[in-house]
């Protein structure tokens, strides 16, 4: 990123969080948690312990950070070497992101830019000016995009209720700043689970790895009676809403799948955890050591900040989690796709000087889709 | 503490307090190599042993976990005690697992008997109290299923490798997980098996016991047996060679197949430097990042720590698996390719 706009990012952030102290808080138990930070063109900064809110601001204000992390994991000594921290939990944490939900309005809204001549377009395989093939993938993500993250979100908050027993009072859900929702889980039962038996949950969660058996159907003398019914708890309930679709098409459906057979049913299964499996990042929930992003703080991958989400149906993160400033501002963009922030329609820009808030010359610039002339 | 009846004992011997149980009935080890009686004992030691060794359980002298008679009882412990003599004498540690593992699944079967005992609740509340104390599950029963919390349900199912056993296979409700009695048994094999092998390791080694010589050169001469070679094709598993087909053709893998690739070659003692070439169609390829990160997965930069190639089932959850029939139920990608013979 070229220094210009290294610097009018840093003191647009810096702005937001001087005037928004309220907005960005440390968690509970913070001297055992492990913080971090990263700078605009420059490597992660971590192992940090902070004691309180104050020294949180004051780290905002002396570095001017980009990004700001703070680990779901408790320890005795955040700010030694991981080796040497001692590890004691983890809060459950969950990343939707639209980017792994494959949605067909994607194409529409991403753009590539080459990495070797910087040129922007459209081709996701090769760049259309010097068919170079370092791309990097540049995304505006649209309202259908959040609409379809906040559906996985739902299908997992029913998970964690229903099937994990966990109270809806100990999940918080934020909008991550960027394509999607963070799902954090406090004071659960799973707290010390190690990242092996995280990844089982994270299985049950996808649906994935399901047998035949578990919903009735077997290798030798299968019997219909064993099929899953609608009233049932868990995936086997889930399964028959998906597969039966209505109570007078069960008995049709389950002689289907009857005579269709163990292979072919285990084929469906590994179908249906594309439908109805929540799409969580696995990566996230494996990962007990993770730094993950600290709520209230700027997303540098759209200058939006990453916001608690109070009522998630309503929730509008182009309109609730852009809060930077709106002072104009001059910026030359590239960016060939429209998009809305604010309630306010910006784009497509073709290589030209524009004036906009700052807001939204934020946003292009973190897209890498605007520069400061 | 656990308090045991005689039957118990019989039951359960790895509970009992082995020294005190022979002092406390009045005999000495030294008894049991001479006297033509209590030599008997050893002999069923001995083939306890042996038929552990097999993969069997050995049958028992009790029915339905009783005796009709105070001696069968008494001899039915002996025979335990003096098998871990022998074993120790013999300080094999391929029959000391053997044999950890058949008396786990001896005593398995009792514990699911109790468990299911409907008739006399305090043999059910004896077994939830073993389970409990030994290994921290907390058991419930619910109608006709014994229900334990998730995670402790995933701290002891992880080990397994068969696929009923995950948890998206299993019921799972309000936070808890539903099995049956066999199942709640089951799911601590393996740790009653290790409780009891450590058990075993931990106990002092006697010097040798006149009479007990042959038995345990027999044992010895056996345990050679079960040294086991293997072979390797050197083959690729599919899902290293997916991984490197990705890259060739400059597409972008995620970090942890970057992860995966990396941790098996460096398994295999291919060079940092040779490794790091891979990578160089990766559309964010810069190679002192890789050289750094390829030297820090190997252990010689940052905490020194080597970092270990994960297992086909951490890969499955990633989506990196990529299982032919060629790998035959491994665990690790580093195990594609060999075969026992």
């Amino acid at each position: 990123m070229q220094e210009k706009d290294v610097k009018f990012l840093e003191d647009t952030f810096k702005k937001y969080y001087f005037d928004n102290f309220d907005l960005i808080h440390v968690p509970e138990r913070t001297s055992e948690r492990e913080f971090g930070f990263q700078k605009f063109n420059s490597g992660m900064i971590r192992h940090i312990s902070l004691k309180d809110d104050k020294e949180l601001h004051l780290l905002l204000m002396q570095n001017s950070p980009s990004d700001v992390y703070c680990s779901n994991a408790y320890y005795s000594f955040p700010n030694l070497p991981m080796k040497e921290k001692d590890w004691k939990e983890a809060d459950l944490i969950f990343d939707i992101d639209s980017k792994d939900l494959h949605l067909s309005c994607r194409s529409d809204h991403t753009v590539t830019k080459c990495n070797d001549c910087n040129k922007i377009s459209k081709s996701n395989d090769q760049c259309t000016y010097c068919q170079s093939t370092k791309l990097d993938n540049k995304s505006l993500p649209c309202k259908n995009c959040i609409e379809a993250s906040k559906i996985e979100v739902s299908k997992l908050l029913k998970i964690l209720t229903d099937d994990f027993g966990i109270e809806e009072n100990s999940i918080n859900v934020y909008f991550s700043g960027n394509e999607g929702f963070h799902i954090y889980v406090y004071n659960s039962p799973f707290q010390e689970l190690g990242s092996r038996e995280r990844s089982e949950l994270v299985d049950y969660i996808m649906f994935k790895g399901a047998i035949p058996e578990t919903f009735g159907m077997k290798k030798l003398k299968p019997n219909r009676s064993l099929l899953p019914n609608f009233e049932d708890p868990g995936w086997r309930g889930r399964f028959s809403k998906e597969v039966y679709g209505s109570k007078s098409n069960k008995s049709k459906i389950v002689t289907e799948l009857m005579t269709n057979g163990y292979s072919n049913f285990q084929k469906n299964l590994e179908q249906l955890s594309n439908k109805i499996g929540a799409k969580i990042d696995p990566n996230v929930t494996m990962d007990i050591h993770r730094i993950f992003r600290l709520p209230g703080s700027i997303n540098s991958k759209s200058g939006l900040t990453k916001l608690f989400c109070k009522d998630l149906q309503k929730f509008d993160p182009y309109q609730e989690a852009c809060i930077l400033n709106d002072n104009s501002i001059e910026i030359k963009a590239n960016c060939p796709i429209e998009f809305k922030l604010k309630n306010k329609k910006f784009g497509p820009y073709d290589n030209e000087i524009i004036t906009v808030p700052s807001y939204s010359a934020a946003y292009m610039i973190c897209k890498n889709l605007a520069t400061i002339p | 503490m656990i308090t045991l009846g005689k039957d118990e004992i019989a039951k359960y011997p790895f509970l009992a307090d082995a020294g005190q149980y022979l002092k406390d009935k009045g005999f000495t080890l030294q008894q049991f190599g001479t006297d033509p009686d209590l030599r008997l004992s050893v002999d069923k030691a001995l083939n306890r042993v042996l038929v552990s060794a097999d993969g069997k359980i050995y049958k028992s002298d009790l029915i339905d976990g009783e005796a009709s008679k105070e001696y069968i009882l008494e001899r039915e412990v002996f025979s335990f005690l003096l098998a871990i003599v022998l074993l120790k004498l013999t300080g094999m540690t391929t029959l000391i697992k053997r044999f950890a593992l058949a008396e786990a699944r001896r005593a398995e079967k009792f514990l699911e008997k109790d468990l299911g005992n409907i008739s006399d609740e305090s043999k059910k509340e004896l077994a939830i109290k073993i389970i409990d104390d030994l290994f921290s599950i907390q058991i419930k029963k619910q109608d006709d299923f014994f229900i334990i919390p998730i995670a402790n349900y995933l701290t002891h199912s992880i080990n397994f490798h068969e696929r009923e056993w995950k948890l998206i296979n299993r019921h799972v409700e309000n936070g808890f997980v539903f099995l049956t009695s066999h199942e709640t048994v089951r799911l601590i094999r393996k740790e009653l098996g290790n409780y009891i092998s450590s058990k075993i390791l931990n106990a002092k080694t006697p010097s040798m016991i006149s009479g007990f010589e042959e038995p345990v050169e027999k044992l010895i001469s056996l345990s050679k047996k079960f040294v086991t070679h293997t072979v390797s094709t050197g083959e690729y598993p599919p899902c290293i060679k997916h991984a490197i087909e990705v890259l060739e053709k400059g597409e972008n893998l995620p970090h942890s197949g970057r992860f995966m690739l990396a941790t098996f070659l460096l398994a295999k003692n291919q060079p940092v430097e040779q490794i790091a070439p891979l990578f160089k169609n990766a559309p964010d390829y810069n190679e002192r990042v890789t050289l750094y990160q390829l030297n820090h997965l190997a252990g010689s930069s940052g905490s020194g720590t080597q970092y270990a190639c994960p297992s086909c089932e951490k890969l499955k959850t990633q989506n990196l698996c990529f299982a032919i029939p060629e790998c035959d139920n491994i665990f690790n990608p580093l195990q594609f390719g060999k075969k026992r013979k």
